[in-house]
């Protein structure tokens, strides 16, 4: 089993990208975490059918 | 009076919704009111509120709605004008201050470069896609998103498996890695216990009560709750977990924590942790434990994991027992607490916000006394018709979907708890109250504060009917949390709640109670 990355991870300082809740992101702060807060919006702005396409295109 | 608006283009996460959406409630003259993203299912329970016009039916995820339902048109306008005031201060705050937040997953990792993990928490059935670009480019991911199909799951656990990436979830609340609580977790002194758990609150408490046992954590990695519970999934991120735990010098001691498991899955995780050759601690929730063997050890409940977990890592010696609170004082106290009781008090009722917490004192009592109803039961018989409605005794878990449907979870908004409290309040055969109150990031501010005036009015109201409501709660939380534990403690004992050291001895101490006036 290949857990090369997992075991690198643990000996580096954690560095976050947040996708959602934006609390997530601001406690992560209040611990000194190095994090980014993503705009995020449902693809194709909602629009199940696009999005479905967007996807398997691989976007 | 109805008023709807429908603002194009405007996204906001659920959880600030909801919030946003309990402050127009509560104002003055307001029936009722949503303020939500224009899903599927928010338009459908729109619909079946009544509050719904043709720009509502042709929204998209992407709108946001305010529905208001008012005694008067005045007031219908300013309780829309009070939340979209509240947006507004969010979107301000946001802008202000901060960096440039990217759309783009993309983007993200240009600004960021040294990104290593990525929290995914958006809804569910965009989150697989999310996933999949996250593990490409090469990102360990914890995912807090729930409704992720189990297909899906499998498709995104082999592809971090072949990858040698974290991918913790989905449904994943809790994880501590490199000493760092993400979503639900608590502060934790670092010591030499690596935990791979599929229950997030059955990883709080545990790494909670390794902490007041002197000893600490290096990482506590979260599975998702299926991880192990599915065959097909065959605990892949669970095996991943102790792979990496094996490797880390750091960790000495290994946890694993799970609802009870698929046999061959349990099977395999077994073999994986008799070959790490460390000292390992196996908590399977619920099911018969086994001897010891070679370096393998069984514990029976959270408490006991995490005090065996800490003498195997050089701490003090553990010795399993139901309370640390000696036995002559909890009998006093049982004693006590039943003396003043009236002949008609003869029930629990424990509410829950964690759902282990919940099951671990479900499993408890079904062994002590059994016919425990629940939402969270196995045995059909004994699942509650209503899980808005106790019936006998009664564990009920409000972390549950039934509850949250358009509200945040209790751990975030105590009003669901608190409403049930009240509600208990007015049953003259309850006993005893079996609570838990949850700290670390993500929770409430003030779990304990938030419940306070309904316990007390509820001891209240048993004085009023000439009997005593026993009130038996526990923390799960640390010194380092941002709650203060000290003060939840004085708060909740102000009003004569018990305390105890953890959920399990507060169980314990339920049972106890419950037996005496059975």
């Amino acid at each position: 089993m290949n857990v090369k990355p997992v075991n690198k991870l643990f000996n580096e300082d954690l560095v976050v990208i947040n996708m959602g809740l934006e609390s997530f992101a601001d406690n992560l702060k209040d611990q000194g975490v190095k994090v980014l807060q993503m705009n995020w919006k449902p693809p194709a702005g909602g629009n199940k059918k696009i999005a479905s396409l967007l996807a398997r295109l691989g976007r | 009076m109805q008023k709807i608006l429908v603002e194009k283009d405007s996204y906001y996460d659920s959880v600030f919704l909801m919030l946003i959406n309990k402050e127009v409630k509560q104002f003055d003259g307001v029936k009722d009111a949503v303020v939500s993203m224009g899903t599927d299912v928010n338009t459908e329970l729109l619909k079946g509120m009544g509050l719904f016009n043709p720009e509502i039916e042709n929204s998209t995820p992407n709108d946001l709605i305010i529905a208001v339902e008012a005694e008067t048109e005045e007031t219908a306008d300013k309780a829309i004008q009070a939340a979209k005031e509240l947006l507004n201060k969010k979107k301000t705050q946001s802008q202000e201050g901060d960096e440039y937040r990217p759309v783009s997953l993309d983007k993200a990792v240009e600004i960021l470069p040294d990104a290593n993990l990525i929290v995914i928490s958006v809804p569910g059935n965009y989150a697989a896609r999310e996933v999949k670009k996250a593990l490409n480019k090469n990102l360990h991911v914890m995912l807090f998103s729930d409704n992720v199909s189990l297909e899906d799951e499998i498709e995104l656990k082999e592809l971090a498996e072949e990858k040698g990436l974290l991918m913790m979830g989905p449904d994943c609340g809790t994880a501590i890695i490199n000493g760092k609580p993400l979503c639900f977790a608590n502060v934790i002194s670092s010591g030499s216990i690596g935990i791979v758990a599929a229950s997030g609150t059955g990883l709080q408490e545990v790494s909670c009560s390794i902490d007041k046992f002197g000893s600490g954590i290096t990482q506590g990695i979260g599975t998702g709750g299926r991880d192990l519970k599915n065959s097909r999934i065959g605990g892949i991120m669970m095996r991943m977990g102790i792979a990496a735990l094996k490797n880390d010098p750091e960790t000495k001691v290994i946890v694993v924590i799970s609802k009870p498991p698929a046999e061959d899955a349990a099977k395999k995780v077994i073999a994986d942790l008799k070959e790490t050759g460390k000292p390992c601690v196996i908590h399977f929730i619920g099911l018969k434990t086994e001897a010891d063997s070679g370096n393998l050890h069984y514990a029976r409940s959270l408490e006991e994991t995490a005090g065996m977990a800490a003498a195997l890592a050089g701490g003090k010696e553990y010795r399993p027992e139901a309370f640390t609170v000696p036995e002559n004082e909890t009998e006093k106290i049982a004693a006590r607490e039943t003396g003043k009781m009236n002949s008609r008090q003869k029930y629990l009722r424990g509410l829950y916000t964690g759902g282990t917490l919940a099951d671990e004192a479900m499993i408890l009592f079904e062994s002590g006394i059994g016919g425990i109803y629940s939402n969270n039961q196995t045995n059909p018989e004994l699942v509650l018709k209503d899980p808005h409605v106790s019936e006998g005794h009664t564990i009920v878990d409000l972390g549950d979907d039934v509850f949250t449907v358009g509200r945040p979870h209790p751990m975030i908004d105590p009003s669901t708890r608190e409403e049930r409290i009240v509600k208990e309040a007015d049953d003259p055969e309850v006993a005893v109250m079996l609570l838990d109150i949850v700290l670390g990031y993500g929770s409430h501010e003030d779990p304990a504060g938030a419940i306070l005036k309904s316990l007390s009015d509820a001891k209240k109201k048993a004085e009023e009917r000439d009997g005593y409501l026993s009130i038996i709660t526990s923390i799960t939380g640390t010194k380092g949390d941002f709650q203060n534990m000290e003060e939840q403690k004085k708060k909740l004992e102000s009003i004569g709640c018990i305390v105890m050291p953890s959920n399990y001895q507060a169980s314990m101490l339920a049972l106890k109670i419950i037996r005496k006036v059975e």
